[in-house]
């Protein structure tokens, strides 16, 4: 610390000032000192332009890991991992055609931690997907979408799309087969409301489709065009986009009152050696703010009672996740490279063309027919989230794990129901083939229609409507429908992963393909 | 205007639109739909009058040895050529389905992507393709064949020649 300058001689008082600058930045930093007393702990975080997105004081619910399992801050921090290992690939990425190729194979094997940092970018969009998939069925579990904070799940949808976004233009960039293809297919997909308008006869006035695939591609195939629109979105306006979101995102968790908690939480939360009434002393008084605002929002008179200051505890935690999302991408970088094909070949599709991982169900549900695969069923699911708080207007068990009627026994329930459901219709397809093997004359509007998933959607709704009814809930119904959506996620991204082969053929482990 | 000399206005009443008030808000919304024409205009910016893709129409040498019916896959196009008694014919092997090369057999054409089969003629038979693969047009120029990529004609017209 510092200590009184001697007053004697010009050179010791520089000299003296000289030792002691480190000690001054510290305090310019910091603006009120180390944050060791309840004030300065409070000045630490809103005096900071970065902490101060927190608020000073933190419930303890909140802090508890089973609230959030921190995993919307996994999500960010995988953003962040991202963000800075794909700012080091840009410094060698060329992305132009064969150009990006050779470019890449520079970075795996000839610039120094190259293969690394690639790596890592690749494992840390991974854990990202990953992350906001599990914190988006954190929020639905404990209903933390429920009022105020339906437009901030909304965000969240939001964010769930850019960042796919991100992944899909970043699966071009190797320029490889596998990039290739799998773009092929996805630019195809965008395409494929073609199947519609050409069964109706209208693609030559009205062809949403062919415009979709164009803006794409810049081009009717896919190349320098489409590379160079991918790239700009990849590193350019999605990630704008997302941190735009993530903005608003982050603002909107404080101003819709912080983490949801049961309305019980704070007796349900045990006592705590350092927490203390922090209004204890303050004049018993409220204030009305009615010119400043509407109604109750301010915690005026609501004293912080079971709140400890974020200065250390939150941001302890915080840096607790962080570390962990970076370990776990230190370790997958290490023990599993990034895949990197033979240079992209137009006439010689990779066999089987798989998409990223997280596309593979989508890519299941495509291989009967492409519009609703593709376009119709994620449109329906993404309506369907984004409708989920708006229809459960209910208030009972908010912030609770599986609140609401039939609890954790009816999401046993209807996971058993979705899997079951799931599993019988692609056992059935997969044994029996679909509709075109049956009727080799049927029209394609049919085709097109009815696609397993179609199917496997309807017994969906089906099954939560009848929820609905029975416990006379929305909520129940949400919860049977969003579990239901899970386990068919998750088994058609097995299925798509895992068992399928060349020509899209199942298999039963990949040790069975044909080799050739 | 009619004085107001009735109730005073509180502090609280919204205020009446003033002149300036007026024309601030007039400019910024000319301003807005300024910015608006503008922002549709540019709107057409991602779909280029000409689009840069490589030429549709190659000629070809067909091989002397070409058996009828037997595909004859131009290098570096997604093509395939025949030659029969009836004459010369030409088959896109872009899948219908979502893009991917088919492969040319003894009897049709298969996707290795999704699993669609087509008749020799390119009509399906099986899978999720959800148009037969189209015919091209094709011109016998002195012992060369002239293929059209983007001139889609009915699929069984043969050129002989």
């Amino acid at each position: 610390m510092s200590t009184t300058a001697p007053e004697n001689s010009p050179l010791r008082r520089f000299l003296h000032n000289l030792l002691q600058s480190p000690w001054h930045v510290r305090d310019a930093a910091l603006r009120s000192g180390l944050p060791t007393t309840d004030r300065t702990r409070s000045n630490f975080v809103f005096g900071n332009v970065f902490l101060h997105l927190h608020s000073v004081r933190t419930h303890r619910w909140s802090l508890r890991w089973s609230t959030t399992w921190g995993l919307g801050l996994a999500a960010t921090a995988a953003f962040l991992i991202a963000l800075v290992s794909g700012v080091l690939l840009m410094f060698y990425y060329k992305p132009y055609p064969e150009a990006a190729y050779d470019s890449i194979k520079d970075i795996h094997f000839v610039v120094p931690t190259g293969r690394f940092i690639r790596n890592i970018h690749r494992w840390s969009a991974n854990v990202m997907v990953v992350a906001v998939l599990l914190h988006m069925a954190r929020a639905f579990y404990t209903a933390a979408y429920r009022k105020p904070r339906e437009f901030n799940w909304l965000i969240g949808m939001g964010l769930l799309v850019v960042t796919l976004g991100l992944s899909f233009t970043g699966y071009l960039l190797p320029w490889d087969q596998l990039a290739y293809w799998a773009i092929t297919i996805g630019a195809n997909i965008a395409q494929s409301p073609r199947e519609v308008t050409d069964a109706v006869g209208i693609t030559e006035t009205f062809d949403p489709g062919g415009l979709q695939r164009e803006l794409l591609l810049g081009s009717d195939i896919v190349g320098e065009e489409a590379l160079i629109r991918f790239y700009v979105l990849h590193v350019m306006l999605l990630p704008l986009a997302l941190v735009s979101l993530l903005a608003v995102h982050f603002w909107r968790i404080r101003k819709d009152g912080g983490m949801t908690r049961p309305s019980d939480a704070d007796q349900r939360l045990a006592p705590k050696a350092d927490v203390y009434p922090v209004f204890t002393e303050a004049p018993q008084k409220t204030y009305q703010l009615a010119a400043i605002v509407k109604g109750a929002s301010p915690a005026v008179g609501r004293g912080p009672e079971n709140t400890v200051p974020s200065m250390p505890h939150l941001f302890y935690a915080e840096l607790g996740v962080l570390m962990l999302t970076v370990l776990v991408c230190l370790a997958l970088s290490m023990i599993s490279d990034a895949p990197l094909k033979e240079l992209a070949n137009p006439s010689v599709p990779e066999n089987p063309a798989k998409a990223p991982w997280y596309f593979l169900g989508l890519q299941e549900l495509v291989a009967y027919s492409a519009f609703m695969g593709g376009v119709g069923i994620p449109m329906i699911v993404v309506i369907g989230l984004g409708l989920i708080p708006f229809l459960d207007r209910e208030e009972a068990e908010t912030g609770a794990w599986f609140g609401g009627p039939g609890g954790l026994r009816l999401v046993a329930r209807s996971a058993v129901f979705g899997l079951a459901s799931v599993l019988g219709i692609e056992a059935f397809a997969i044994r029996f083939g679909w509709l075109r093997e049956w009727f080799p004359e049927i029209p394609q509007l049919v085709i097109t229609a009815v696609n397993p998933g179609t199917l496997l959607a309807a017994i969906y709704a089906a099954y939560s409507l009848w929820i609905v009814r029975r416990y006379g809930s929305a909520r129940a119904g949400a919860l049977a429908l969003f579990t239901c959506f899970l386990c068919g996620f998750v088994v058609l991204t097995v299925i798509g992963t895992h068992f399928r082969g060349p020509n899209w053929t199942f298999y039963w482990s990949p040790a069975d393909w044909p080799r050739h | 205007m009619t004085p107001t000399t009735a109730t005073p206005r509180s502090r609280l009443d919204p205020e009446p639109v003033a002149r300036r008030d007026f024309l601030g808000i007039a400019s910024l919304a000319s301003f807005l739909a300024a910015m608006l024409f503008a922002g549709l205009g540019v709107l057409r910016l991602p779909k280029a009058a000409v689009l840069a893709s490589p030429a549709k129409k190659f000629s070809v040498a067909l091989p002397d040895s070409l058996a009828a019916g037997e595909a004859f896959v131009p290098p570096g196009r997604s093509v395939a050529v025949f030659r029969d008694q009836e004459g010369v014919y030409a088959v896109s092997l872009i899948c219908t389905h979502l893009g991917c090369i088919v492969k040319p057999g003894q009897s049709g054409f298969e996707c290795p992507c999704h699993g669609s089969q087509f008749a020799a003629d390119g009509s399906v038979l099986r899978g999720p393709a959800p148009k037969a693969l189209p015919w091209l047009a094709v011109s016998v120029r002195g012992g060369e064949c002239v293929v059209d990529e983007s001139a889609i004609i009915p699929a069984g017209t043969k050129v002989s020649g």
